[in-house]
């Protein structure tokens, strides 16, 4: 892909990937690192323009288009593979590096594709890598969940295709451009749901929690940054202002809340909180203005780092207890003080509290949903953050590290503070959390338009700390309404898990009475028919020639001495019933297959 | 020294909790007596520690809706896909 002198970042960890397996001893975990900072490094000296396109066919494929949109989301998404890398250097199977780094190639190849021909490849190689990271869990249940998420998502690249294919049948274009929000046509809906699948939209959500809660400890650091996120940047290239984002947003923002006061596990919780702030993002597209797109893609930027930070967190908790449910664990603080500090400021990002990371981009959104007049909007996504704030910046780290010491006395004894590259890749992730909340210009530099936001005002601060710190009150008000319990809820992958069992049941049963219905009428009675009427045919056929000559006579015709019984009698047993039924059968036949062609 | 504070804290607890529960009340004072609201979105937000109502109210309606939704017959034992 190198064409005038641009070389693909994707192209790096793809072929980094490929060499992987073969580097072996003191070599692999610097070249684990090289890969990631190489292909960041790509980034940073990218010039904006259009690069590396290629003719196939009769299309030319662009693999890359630069523009500032791109740039904001590749620079994060190859920040986020080097703090990943770094958290996951204990991971002795080449094979699951690799997988993640294909996988981040995979968006990286979305974020830069130029057109929906060179989307859907990469957003395939995305779904088909990712699903590596749950199977290298190596749980039976991460076996079902991987084969459930890869159903899901091949299922939405279908319908994406689909999209692709009409569209292009319909306007000859297959460049990947803002598309007609206004007057959407039956394309633009396919490849919308093409984009929301991937960006967890309910009902067509329930793939993430599934598959991220029972993902690898590493893998679901790769897993929560990148597919959502690269969805998010899909729809804001293709959907900015499509009104219908904006009820859907906030929908996702309030689902995952309400999900997560259910859930037991901490690592399914913090997904269900993925779903809620990609719906921020969402939102923030379908309101459209260059203030609510810039939120968008400054939201993914904090939200990549600081959801990264949470999972790397509960998955430091996870790796080092095995244990990842609040009712397996509690008390923690004193065993693992430096992870509960990492994600607590993970917490407290994503909450968007003063001087932390959501701070300075969830708000634009919400203050985007303002100016427009948006206001049930904009209020509804405010009490989602207070929501936010309840179960990511309490319940989290109260239950996990304070609270009721649920832990097995194994688990407890295991518990301590992870390895040290762990400690250093929540650092980065924590610091960085911290630097965009402080020195706003960092991140605001990088969005795509110019419009001018300034969070750190008297009026915001005084509102984001009453809503979080009474937030707070309420938690510790009705902490025994939250205590968690070990149950699971239901959601919207229960009608393709218990679907396929409601199928399989009913087709079994389906196919037995069908079975049934065969051999009774098939097998049995029309074999039987057929040979009835093969059998007493000739004599039929003889009877109603005979009958009006007996009627004529005057010869008793009908009882048990008339002549039409001493006929059929006389002639089944004469040889010449057996030619003669032959003989019919034949012309029978013969008749039938006259008619049937 | 971050778990010496911990212990710290949890050793005064009495004390933290009047000293949150004064930086709350200082809050609210703020916002209902000096703070320039010019820059409210809307008439409500004038209203006197509106976002401090609005976040309790908020925490107790999520709290408790959502607990509602899982009686519903959503929340299910953990064997639940196991039988």
């Amino acid at each position: 892909m190198i064409n005038n002198l641009w070389l693909h970042p994707g192209l790096i960890l793809m072929a980094g990937a490929l060499i992987l397996p073969l580097v072996k001893g003191r070599l692999f975990r610097p070249y684990l690192l090289l890969v990631p900072v190489l292909a960041f490094g790509a980034v940073l000296q990218m010039p904006q323009g259009v690069y590396g396109v290629f003719p196939f066919l009769e299309w030319d494929l662009t693999f890359g288009r630069v523009d500032r949109l791109s740039l904001v989301f590749a620079y994060i998404m190859t920040l986020m593979c080097i703090i990943g890398t770094l958290y996951s250097l204990h991971v002795d199977n080449p094979f699951e590096m690799a997988a993640a780094w294909i996988y981040v190639a995979g968006s990286l190849g979305v974020i830069f594709a130029g057109d929906f021909l060179v989307l859907f490849l990469f957003w395939e190689v995305m779904a088909f890598s990712s699903v590596f990271l749950v199977w290298f869990r190596r749980r039976p249940e991460s076996l079902w969940a991987g084969f459930r998420y890869l159903m899901v998502h091949a299922a939405g690249g279908l319908v994406l295709l689909a999209g692709i294919a009409l569209l292009y049948h319909a306007t000859g274009d297959h460049g990947f451009h803002q598309l007609d929000v206004s007057r959407p046509t039956l394309p633009v809906y396919l490849i919308l749901v093409g984009f929301i699948l991937n960006a967890a939209v309910p009902p067509l959500h329930a793939w993430l929690p599934d598959a991220y809660g029972e993902a690898t400890v590493s893998g679901a650091v790769f897993m929560c940054a990148f597919t959502t996120k690269t969805a998010v940047y899909a729809l804001a290239r293709g959907f900015a202002g499509m009104e219908i984002l904006i009820p859907l947003g906030v929908v996702m923002a309030l689902y995952g809340v309400v999900y997560a006061v259910l859930e037991n596990d901490a690592r399914r919780l913090l997904a269900y909180h993925i779903i809620s702030q990609v719906g921020y993002m969402v939102a923030g597209v379908g309101i459209g203005t260059e203030l609510a797109i810039n939120g968008a893609c400054a939201h993914a930027f904090a939200h990549i780092l600081y959801k990264g930070l949470l999972f790397m967190g509960v998955g430091s908790v996870l790796y080092m207890t095995g244990k990842s449910r609040f009712t397996d664990l509690g008390g923690l603080y004193s065993r693992m003080p430096r992870a509960f500090v990492f994600t607590l400021i993970g917490g407290l990002s994503i909450s968007a509290f003063p001087l932390f990371s959501g701070f300075v981009s969830k708000s634009m959104i919400v203050a985007a949903g303002f100016d427009d007049h948006l206001y049930w909007a904009a209020f509804l996504l405010t009490l989602a953050s207070a929501g936010t704030f309840l179960h990511t910046g309490l319940k989290v780290p109260y239950f996990i590290w304070f609270g009721k010491n649920n832990c097995a006395k194994n688990t407890w004894e295991k518990a301590q503070d992870p390895p040290v590259h762990m400690q250093l890749a929540m650092g980065i992730a924590a610091f960085l959390c911290i630097f965009i909340g402080v020195h706003t210009p960092y991140l605001y530099d990088m969005l795509p338009y110019a419009a001018v936001y300034k969070p750190y005002t008297a009026y915001h601060i005084t509102e984001s700390l009453q809503i979080l710190l009474f937030t707070a009150l309420g938690f510790f008000v009705f902490l025994k309404k939250l205590t968690p319990k070990p149950v699971i809820s239901l959601d919207m992958d229960w009608f393709y898990r218990m679907g396929g069992r409601v199928f399989l049941l009913g087709a079994q049963r389906g196919m037995d009475y069908l079975s049934t219905r065969a051999q009774q009428y098939l097998g049995e009675a029309l074999p039987h028919r057929l040979n009835t009427f093969s059998q007493s045919g000739p004599a039929r056929l003889s009877l109603l020639l005979i009958r009006p000559l007996w009627y004529l006579t005057g010869v008793t015709v009908k009882g048990p001495d008339g002549a039409e019984k001493r006929f059929t009698d006389t002639f089944n047993r004469s040889l010449f019933t057996i030619g003669s039924t032959a003989v019919f059968t034949i012309i029978m036949l013969m008749i039938l297959l006259f008619f049937v062609t | 020294m971050i778990l010496d504070l911990i212990e710290f804290l949890r050793h005064r607890l009495k004390r933290v909790i009047q000293v949150c529960c004064i930086i709350l009340a200082l809050l609210a004072g703020f916002d209902a007596l000096l703070l320039d609201k010019n820059k409210a979105h809307t008439a409500v937000e004038h209203l006197p520690g509106f976002w401090a109502v609005f976040g309790f109210t908020a925490c107790v309606v999520i709290i408790f809706v959502s607990k509602w939704f899982g009686r519903l017959g959503i929340t299910k034992q953990e064997d639940y896909y196991d039988q």
